[in-house]
């Protein structure tokens, strides 16, 4: 036997896990079940007699849910888990501004013990130590890696952190008898678009800043901005190109002195842990995504905490109860401040109970993993990466990233690749999905696009170097389709789970179908549980 | 001064030093310090981050934090009967065996070519979801089922052009405090009163504040104190006349043997998935959804992510897209587009999803018998100890239901220590946020609940209250 040739770097035989499985409702077989449920017991139907809902709210008929049974079921959601791309199984550096990083799997065994996943929210506190030292604990990193003074974990991903931090401004500007005269929330083109729909919700007018040349926010415009209006500024740093904006300070500063707040949109921060702070840069209000930076991990978007942080004279405004440490005869003790239900600053509840606690148990455990030291070689290695990447494709010609040239970028970059655009008609989008075809992310930009046809990308610290050189080699490999053979690419993906989709039903009332009932009656087959028409 | 990193964590391939060397070397760099350089000195730490040692290895991080944990007490340890928003119900190992598959944990935000399965698993929960309530369109999960009342509500608001919201007196103060916080500081809320005897909402006092001003009347059934609205039709109706819209916010656990409210007039029906699969997590479960049917004018209020069924330019092959996704701040609008969109609870959503696939039609008819005959079997027990009444109030419920425990001359708190001492979680105490209502506690009684579990709390109250 020869010996087999393994020596491509690109994955040319991939191809994404297939089963071509059919909707969960068509796998309907009547009087199969799943599950058994646990019955009341003879003796409790005896004991009560009759025990009938009134007719006007008993269900007549049962939902038309699949009966199917168990082994189909999991077979079902097994094939689906493996037409997924998770971090677990790809190169994660396609999926820029998220921080998919490494979710180690001695955290997820630990918060799915029953010690956490059987705990109710409102067992008393002498029952639930444990969690509430883990809760109390990484509060008080955060506090370190922030220079701000408190946190609360209750905001479910940095989106709702967002609409906290605009809860707080907004409750603090009431207080101060302000509110009405402050109405503007100023934030920047390159932030996420949730710093600025989210103060929206509250009420506020949203002020833009775009870049200058250097793709820094625009300070001149920045300084016509700013006044008695401005009741804050929501900012990202790096924003999503990369850039870190070392004039952050001049923008803090103008802000208070005309008697704003700053809000730090930390989403960004997985480059920064233990460099740079949002006090010293400051900022009043943070917030942290444990489910990026502090690897807890997405879930498919959820469940995730946006931990948002305060200084002390905002405290009073964050959303109760906090969690804090005593004394009980000589033993630390932790235990609920609820102070919030009388105090009429605090904006009160933004989500049920306290947080994800999983989470926070999760990002607890990453950073008891790693220490100052390894935090530090988080951010430098995420850094390092992202400028070996940043190094490399700026090498291909038809690649170019705006702003700062020859310079650092933090933690991602959004690069263009316009020309190739030009050269050949082959589009970000397109290229994004030939990408899949060699089991890669490749992310765009949010929308509007302001850097014509965007890539962004961010390694974080976790791919080796072999992993950053097979994503530049299969993004290399690509490009050079897109100058030969670009219907490979237009045409693509060829080996995904599926083919080019038409989209034109998502936007036509008529066809559009969120549900399985709302297909079968658009597309005239009847209901669920019937036979076809 | 100089912070050292360290070589060869397991969770960072790159800091293997020669690896790392080759790359600063690359980079035309000599040490870790050289990178950050657009960072200004002065906003730079100039210290080591003040942080506990590292854990040496895995082992000893495992010894650590299971060490933390042993501190806490369990609900699989101690019997429990506290509900509020939150309930111990039977999780199937399927929906823990879905959700831990590493595929699904660690997917996020890509494409549906290379994240097909969340996106069939989403608008499968989402169609499963859909027949539990009767409507056709139901949204990727929101936070909790807070986050959905309150963005039903600004749905509500922005329908009607009206800025006035009827709420029930009778509801967990901090799901009050959370819709408030979001709607404000547009929108008005106007608490309705409830009738003192039976638990339900005052149906004159809804007629006196219904007007031409009200967006929405927003009420839950079972109410947060377990109570059902029996006259649930009249009220939507009574919504439906004022021009505003109904909301009803339901416990989805009820609904193989409740009416979903799309059968009573209702027109958004809203909800936390937590009893569908999630376990408690110390709050951590909770996961909203949000249903209405299928007209333009309620698809396009929504906010959330709708995950969509499209052909392919295969044949035979099924597509999915997002649906109409320029409403949300994703697509080109946005602070223009709905409210807001970002990470929520996606996975709680694909485990529901697993859990109503598992149950069908017979198990979640079945699950709602059960938990309506174990907890009115409890209710049943508990009245009959002297100076308790159970249920608080005269209505029928579901799940949970208020235990008035003045005529025992004790404090609910005391009883509850008591409880403890006897391993046992009494229900949530009352008396704090509805001192009206007397000592009073609010037990929740599930399928998980054995008929001794019933007769275990009873014997240890009997005991208590007669001490």
């Amino acid at each position: 036997m020869d010996l087999i040739d393994r020596s491509a770097t690109v994955r040319e035989n991939f191809h994404q896990a297939k089963w071509d499985e059919p909707i969960i409702f068509e796998l309907d077989t009547p009087g199969e079940r799943g599950i058994r449920v646990p019955e009341a017991e003879p003796e409790i139907r005896a004991a009560l007699g009759q025990n009938d809902l009134p007719d006007a709210l008993r269900r007549k008929t049962p939902p038309a849910l699949p009966e199917i049974a168990q082994p189909r079921v999991l077979r079902h959601y097994m094939r689906l888990s493996q037409e997924t791309l998770g971090a677990d199984v790809n190169i994660e550096i396609g999926q820029g501004t998220c921080t998919v990083k490494y979710s180690p799997k001695i955290n997820e065994l630990l918060a799915r013990q029953p010690q956490i996943t059987a705990l109710h929210p409102l067992q008393p506190e002498e029952t639930v130590q444990g969690i509430l030292e883990i809760f109390y604990k990484t509060d008080c990193f955060l506090r370190e890696f922030s220079g701000l003074d408190r946190f609360t974990f209750q905001p479910g991903g940095g989106s709702q952190g967002i609409l906290t931090m605009a809860s707080v401004v907004r409750a603090y500007f009431e207080e101060k008898g302000e509110a009405e005269q402050r109405d503007e929330i100023i934030t920047t083109i390159y932030s996420h678009p949730s710093d600025a729909a989210a103060p929206a919700v509250k009420g506020y007018k949203i002020i833009h800043i775009g870049p200058d040349k250097d793709g820094y926010p625009d300070i001149e415009a920045f300084k016509a901005a700013v006044g008695p209006k401005t009741a804050g500024f929501f900012v990202a740093n790096p924003e999503d190109t990369g850039v870190y904006n070392p004039r952050i300070r001049e923008f803090t500063g103008l802000v208070h002195a005309h008697g704003g707040l700053c809000g730090y949109d930390q989403a960004n921060a997985n480059g920064l842990l233990g460099i740079t702070r949002a006090r010293e840069a400051g900022f009043d209000l943070c917030f942290f995504n444990l489910h990026k930076s502090f690897s807890t991990p997405h879930g498919c978007g959820g469940p995730a905490c946006g931990a948002t942080g305060a200084t002390t004279a905002l405290e009073p405004f964050l959303p109760g109860p906090l969690i804090n440490k005593a004394d009980r005869a000589g033993k630390a003790w932790y235990c609920f401040d609820r102070s919030y239900r009388q105090d009429k600053r605090s904006i009160g509840k933004v989500r049920s109970w306290y947080g994800v606690a999983p989470v926070v148990l999760k990002a607890y455990a990453w950073i008891m993993s790693l220490g100052a030291e390894g935090l530090y070689e988080v951010a430098k290695v995420a850094v390092l990466n992202n400028n070996y990447l940043f190094k490399k494709l700026m090498e291909i010609p038809c690649v170019d990233a705006p702003y700062i040239p020859g310079r650092q970028r933090v933690e991602q970059v959004r690069y263009t690749i316009e020309k190739l655009a030009a050269d050949t008609g082959v589009t970000s989008g397109d290229i994004q999905r030939r990408m899949m075809d060699f089991g890669m992310h490749y992310w765009t930009s949010h929308h509007p696009y302001h850097i014509p046809e965007p890539i962004t990308l961010e390694p974080t610290e976790t791919p080796s170097k072999k992993d950053l050189d097979e994503y530049i080699e299969t993004l290399k490999h690509v490009f050079r389709e897109a100058y030969e053979t670009p219907e490979v690419i237009k045409t693509a993906p060829h080996r995904s789970v599926c083919h080019q989709v038409d989209a034109s039903p998502s936007d036509d009332p008529e066809r559009w179908a969120v549900t399985w009932r709302a297909y079968l009656r658009k597309t005239g087959r009847g209901k669920p549980g019937q036979s076809p028409a | 001064m100089a912070v050292n990193g360290v070589n060869n964590h397991p969770y960072i391939p790159n800091s293997a030093p020669g690896v790392r060397a080759e790359i600063l070397r690359e980079l035309g760099l000599s040490s870790l310090e050289d990178l950050h350089e657009e960072i200004p000195g002065f906003l730079k730490l100039d210290r080591k981050l003040d942080l506990p040692e590292a854990m040496a290895s895995e082992l000893e991080l495992k010894r650590h934090v299971t060490g933390l944990l042993s501190r806490n007490r369990h609900c699989e340890d101690v019997l429990s009967f506290l509900g509020g928003g939150c309930a111990q119900h039977y999780v199937p190992a399927v929906c823990d065996e879905i959700n831990s598959r590493g595929e699904f944990l660690t997917a996020y935000g890509g494409e549906m070519y290379n994240d097909f399965g969340r996106f069939q698993a989403l608008f499968e929960y989402q169609s499963l979801v859909g027949e539990l309530v009767d409507m056709e369109v139901v949204n990727v999960p929101t936070m909790d089922g807070f986050q959905a009342a309150a963005t039903s509500i600004r749905m509500a608001c922005r329908m009607t052009g009206r800025q006035e919201v009827l709420v029930p007196d009778i509801m967990d103060p901090d799901k009050f405090m959370a819709i408030r916080n979001y709607c404000s500081p547009d929108i008005r809320l106007l608490r309705v009163g409830h009738d003192p005897e039976t638990g339900r909402i005052d149906l004159n006092d809804l007629a006196t504040k219904l007007s031409g001003n009200t967006a929405a009347v927003y009420f839950e059934n079972p109410s947060f104190l377990g109570v059902l609205q029996t006259r649930a039709q009249e009220i939507c109706a009574m919504a439906r006349k004022a021009g505003a819209e109904s909301i009803v916010a339901v416990d989805p656990i009820s609904l193989g043997i409740l009416a979903p409210p799309a059968q009573y007039g209702a027109d958004i029906t809203c909800g936390d998935l937590q009893p569908l699969g999630i376990h408690m997590n110390y709050g951590g479960g909770q996961s909203g959804f949000m249903a209405t049917r299928d007209e333009e004018r309620y698809v396009m209020e929504f906010p959330s992510r709708l995950f969509g069924i499209v052909p392919t330019c295969k044949p035979g092959e099924y597509g999915f897209d997002d649906v109409a996704y320029d409403r949300t701040s994703f697509g080109h609008h946005r602070e223009h587009g709905k409210e807001y969109v970002g990470t929520q609870s996606a996975l709680w959503g694909i485990t529901a999803g697993v859990y109503l696939a598992s149950m069908g039609p017979r198990g979640m008819e079945e699950v709602g018998r059960s938990i309506l005959d174990k907890s009115g079997y409890a209710r049943q027990v508990l009245n009959a100890i002297p100076g308790v009444r159970a249920p608080g109030f005269a209505s029928p419920a579901f799940k949970e239901f208020v235990v008035d425990f003045t005529g025992t001359g004790k404090s609910v708190a005391r009883i509850n220590q008591a409880l403890l001492d006897a391993e046992i979680f009494g229900g949530s105490d009352l008396f704090g946020d509805f001192p009206e209502l007397g000592q009073t506690a609010l037990y929740c009684v599930t399928e998980i609940h054995t008929k001794a579990d019933i007769d275990r709390l009873a014997d240890a109250l009997g005991r208590i209250i007669a001490s």
